[in-house]
């Protein structure tokens, strides 16, 4: 994972620094750099829509249509982004503590779970205690599954790649036994055929929809909240300094004295509560107001643990500019939908296009990166390769 | 923050200039508009194909406009695709998978002129819109069984399924039933991998079985392609469901229990014609001919053991055998 | 329990779960070595599919399954200089340009299957080889000398990269180029050359990985790897970026599933326990690095961009 040397201003992909004015040649190269790569994908993707046989004028005007096209799309998009945005958020305060947090989409299934289970728990209260409790209840899961591989980095130098993969494969497999046994929905009448879903979840916690005709739910507001709260949180606060402090070189926050240890441990359990927020508002958002499930765990999370970290890489790790590209990456994800009802090509179609964006865009992200300076390397534990097979003396620093 | 608050306004700006650009499409009022979402491929050789494959023959002689969305094993982005189709005027939804229900049961309502169909399962809700259709998988499973253990010659059978739900668990329920029934003596290891989509495990299971002396096996969901490479390589008899996947191992697939969703759908579509949109469930098994027990030809089975195949479904049919399925 | 103690289920267990460890270790070798020179590469799991089904359909068209394993590591290696361009060239953030190829690749495969396959064919698949002699030894003869090629290919590989990473300048290089690049630039070693190739080789490894998993199958699928790739990445970090320590893990990880799913076969984990042993392979996996506590530091440039001069 990229280290964030040099950049200790929040800003759009790489942690470039603007300073206060802004820099027209760098602003014109973000300004076409981007879009235009975006667009070189759609090129491609026009490509493929072709060779399909389906028309890319009428696929992408679908696109456009189901994302923005009127205010349902609107809130279909919005909706979309939610899940994206509090992962990102959530990845946001992650990378900065040079933690690579990969187990979004298990932090998202465990929170969703506790969420869904407080629900059936407790279905007699009323909206205003049952709705702030179920998103608590998924912050918790999230946050204990983050904070599993959080302590093992933190504490005992797990790799958090490692322990972050390995938790998502137990997640998978703890949802499918909870949704077909204990919080399985008995009522369901059937010749005998079990579906692995819940319960339909108590009205009072159906996330209230903010506006009539659309899709438009409180959970907008709230992974609104958790963004702002998170910018404040990593750059206004002495625990936010110590993140950016761990993450930036974890040597000297130690030699200054900062508790590295809990700081990561903390951090990864706070990417993990994000996500697992996520979780809970994918349930109580959903349509059908149920946990369901088809056996996988893309199948319930539809991937926003991954594409989480997308979002947060094209924000900068910036919170805020955080949530602009978690709503035009769901409005990507909604249009792609209704470019596929629309056209008919197959759905994988959509999944290779997001893809493709997704490397265009990261690819040009040298064209507005400025030289870092080079931090100078203080090795603690010198380099592994052995002094005789190096010709020149200066090399060497001694074996290992 | 001025930055981001000039490409927020950028956006905004473009935001509201697309209704402007993007024209509404035409539709052909005639036609009856029919969709199919499905969790996985059409050529899945199992769930999605049986369904699939009766649409087509229908749409032969019905004539109807049929849009497929196949691979939406997402169940959130699955429900919006059902959403927009009923939006935009589709006659018929039919969402092919029993993790679509809850989302049907919402959704029904708010759409009255939309006719849901929705399986495998048999809830309609008490909507008038809505219909429901599933399997008695466990018939077809028993036969299975049954001639399953006749058979063997180990008297071992390896059954191989992906998770304990659904269609699946009927299906191995049925045909443990049938195989005991068959003889007492027969040994039935039934597994499940843990996952619809990994047919390495799949493999390895049934190399498992393999090393348990079990010389006939059985298994659902697409990803039995892995077990199938190993009943080519051992020689083994394989019995399978959904739809044939004889393709795979000409010589080793005794039987399938075939669905054909035709009775099912005939009927449904036919009301939906005449403007009655839902409110029944339906149920294909072996007596409505929904459900068959497919001998392929390639094994070249002998002549008794198919009629004692015969004799099974009947007895099935007339309600002489009683499979129970513990849920 | 005591019927899981026999000769025959003991040996196809250890059996099956050799062959299941095999797919997790080429791929796992490949990204150990990318790693190694300072690149992470996510995309394994994708170039594990693209090398999949391009061994399928080149031996569904031609028959030929040398040529079908030789074009998914040809198909894997562009991949690899596809990735090495974006991650070397244009220095872009590697965490998610690998994640992008996943997508890509996942999509595309699904696409192409069902566009220019259609209806699927099984391919054939080659007979197990028996090592002469060996493979007449009680329990272990039928275990370990009784694979397919290419599992013996996969564990062959091992002590051919650790030679390769520790006994040639070649490796002497990668190490270097992976723990300080600046210090091994002006020493004149290629930074950018470096990284291609770790990372070209890498992915051929990883397209390989793929072709093994497909003709163990007999038949492609969509997503038949079913997140394999990114289970070999996280294994390169329990192997502690050594080749012999990526072979433990794998076998590991192998074993397990294949213990679980014997003893799903047996009866000894019922049915309602099913889903939660199958999450056994991880869990151990995990404990095992947590018993073990060793604490080798990953290479100090993984996953930074070079660029020389600042």
């Amino acid at each position: 994972m990229t280290r964030r040397e040099g950049s200790p201003e929040p800003g759009p992909v790489g942690g470039g620094r603007l300073g206060s004015r802004l820099d027209w040649r760098q602003f014109r190269l973000t300004w076409l750099a981007f879009p235009g790569s975006a667009l070189a994908a759609l090129l491609v993707g026009a490509v493929m829509l072709l060779a399909l046989g389906a028309s890319p004028v009428t696929g992408y005007r679908a696109l456009l249509d189901g994302a923005f096209g009127d205010s349902y799309a609107l809130s279909s998009t919005a909706v979309k982004a939610v899940p994206l945005l509090l992962v990102g958020v959530g990845i946001c305060i992650a990378f900065r503590a040079n933690v690579f947090n990969i187990g979004g989409e298990g932090q998202i299934a465990m929170g969703a779970l506790l969420a869904t289970a407080t629900a059936l728990a407790l279905p007699g209260l009323p909206a205003i205690l049952l709705i702030p409790l179920t998103i608590l209840a998924g912050a918790v899961g999230g946050g204990l599954w983050g904070a599993i591989p959080g302590a093992f980095k933190g504490y005992l130098g797990v790799n958090e790649i490692l322990s972050t993969i390995m938790l998502n494969l137990v997640a998978v497999q703890v949802m499918n036994y909870l949704l077909a046994g204990p919080l399985h929905d008995t009522t369901a009448q059937s010749v005998g055929g079990l579906i692995p879903q819940t319960r339909l979840l108590p009205e009072s916690s159906w996330l209230p929809i903010l506006k009539d005709g659309t899709q438009l739910h409180l959970g907008v507001l709230v992974a609104l909240l958790a963004a702002l709260a998170v910018y404040v949180l990593l750059w206004r606060t002495s625990f936010g300094f110590r993140i950016r402090a761990v993450g930036l070189s974890r040597d000297a926050a130690t030699y200054a004295g900062m508790p590295v240890a809990r700081t990561t441990t903390l951090a990864l359990t706070l990417s993990g509560s994000l996500c697992g927020m996520a979780g809970s508002m994918l349930v109580f958002g959903s349509i059908s107001h149920r946990m369901v499930t088809d056996g996988s765990l893309t199948g319930f999370t539809g991937s926003a643990g991954f594409n989480g970290i997308v979002v947060a890489l094209f924000g900068g790790l910036n919170p805020l500019w955080t949530i602009l590209s978690s709503f035009v990456f769901a409005g990507l994800l909604v249009g792609g939908d209704a470019m596929q009802v629309v056209t008919g090509v197959p759905s994988d179609l959509i999944v290779a296009l997001n893809g493709l964006v997704v490397v265009f865009v990261v690819s040009v992200e040298f064209l507005r990166r400025r030289p870092r300076v080079a931090p100078v390397a203080i090795p603690i534990e010198p380099p592994e390769w052995s002094a005789e097979h190096v010709e020149q003396p200066a090399a060497t620093r001694g074996s290992a | 923050m001025r930055k981001l608050l000039l490409m927020l306004a950028t956006v905004a700006a473009l935001v509201l200039a697309v209704p402007v650009v993007s024209a509404p499409s035409k539709t052909d009022a005639t036609k009856l508009k029919v969709a199919l979402i499905a969790p996985s491929a059409r050529t899945d050789l199992a769930f999605t194909q049986s369904m699939h494959h009766a649409l087509l023959n229908l749409q032969k002689k019905y004539g109807f406009e049929l849009s497929v969305s196949e691979n939406q094993f997402v169940v959130a982005n699955a429900a919006n695709i059902i959403r927009q189709y009923a939006d935009q005027g589709y006659d018929l939804v039919i969402a092919h998978g029993s993790q679509y229900g809850g989302t049907i049961e919402q959704l029904a309502p708010l759409f009255p002129k939309t006719s849901f169909a929705w399986g495998t399962a048999g809830a309609t809700f008490g909507q008038p819109n809505v219909y429901a259709y599933e399997a008695n998988s466990q018939e077809g499973g028993y036969v299975n069984g049954y001639i399953a253990s006749l058979m063997s010659k180990t008297k071992v059978l390896g059954v191989i399924g992906p998770i304990a739900v659904g269609d699946a668990k009927l299906y191995v329920d049925g045909f443990v039933a049938g195989a005991k029934a068959q003889s007492k003596k027969t040994v039935v290891n039934v597994a499940y991998t843990g996952s619809f989509s990994d047919p390495s495990l799949m493999s390895k299971q049934a190399s498992v079985f393999v090393a348990q002396k079990a010389d006939v096996l059985t298994g659902s969901s697409q990803s039995v392609v892995g077990a199938l490479s190993v009943v080519r390589e051992n020689n083994l008899k394989w019995f399978g469901t959904q739809w044939t996947q004889a393709s795979l191992a000409p010589g080793n697939v005794v039987a399938t229990q075939m669905y054909d969703w035709m009775p099912a759908l005939n009927q449904i579509i036919t009301r939906v014609q005449s403007g009655k949109l839902g409110g029944v469930s339906y149920r294909i098994s072996l007596k409505n001919g929904g459900e068959r027990i497919q001998f392929n030809k390639a094994a070249k089975t002998p002549k008794a053991i198919q009629e004692t195949a015969k004799k099974v479904v009947e007895k099935i049919v007339s309600g002489k055998i009683v499979i129970s399925t513990g849920t | 329990m005591s019927e899981f103690f026999t000769t025959a289920i003991l040996t196809a267990t250890i059996a099956s779960g050799i062959q299941l460890a095999a797919p997790f270790l080429l791929a796992s070798l490949g990204e150990t070595l990318g790693q190694r020179s300072g690149v992470l590469n996510l995309g394994v799991d994708g170039i594990m599919l693209l090398g999949a089904f391009t061994s399928y359909y080149v031996a569904l068209k031609t028959g030929d399954l040398r040529l079908a394993v030789l074009s998914g590591i040809a198909v894997g290696a562009a991949c690899g200089l596809a990735t090495a361009f974006i991650s070397v060239t244009l220095r872009a953030e590697q965490g998610i340009s690998g994640i992008g190829v996943y997508l890509f690749a996942l999509g595309l495969t699904s696409l192409l299957f069902l566009k220019l396959v259609g209806t699927p064919l099984p391919i054939d698949q080659p007979g197990k080889i028996e090592v002469p002699y060996l493979h007449g030894l009680p329990l272990v003869g039928k275990t370990l000398f009784r694979q397919d090629a290419l599992v013996y290919l996969a564990f062959a590989l091992v002590p051919v990269v650790a030679f390769v990473l520790n006994r040639t300048t070649f490796g002497l290089n990668v190490k270097a180029v992976g723990e300080n690049p600046a210090a091994a630039d002006s020493l004149g070693v290629s930074v950018a050359r470096t990284r291609y190739a770790t990372v070209t080789i890498g992915s051929a490894l990883a397209g390989l990985a793929g072709a093994t998993l497909l003709i163990d199958v007999g038949i492609f699928q969509q997503n038949i790897t079913n997140a394999v790739g990114f289970i070999a990445v996280a294994l390169v970090y329990f192997g502690a970026w050594r080749p012999v320590g990526v072979m433990l893990g794998s076998l590991l990880y192998g074993l397990t599933q294949a213990l679980v799913l014997s003893w799903k076969g047996l009866g000894i984990i019922p049915v309602s326990l099913s889903d939660l042993a199958a999450a056994a392979p991880a869990v151990i996996t995990v404990l095992a690095l947590l018993t073990v506590a060793r604490r080798f530091r990953q290479p100090a440039a993984l996953a930074t961009p070079y660029t020389r001069g600042g």
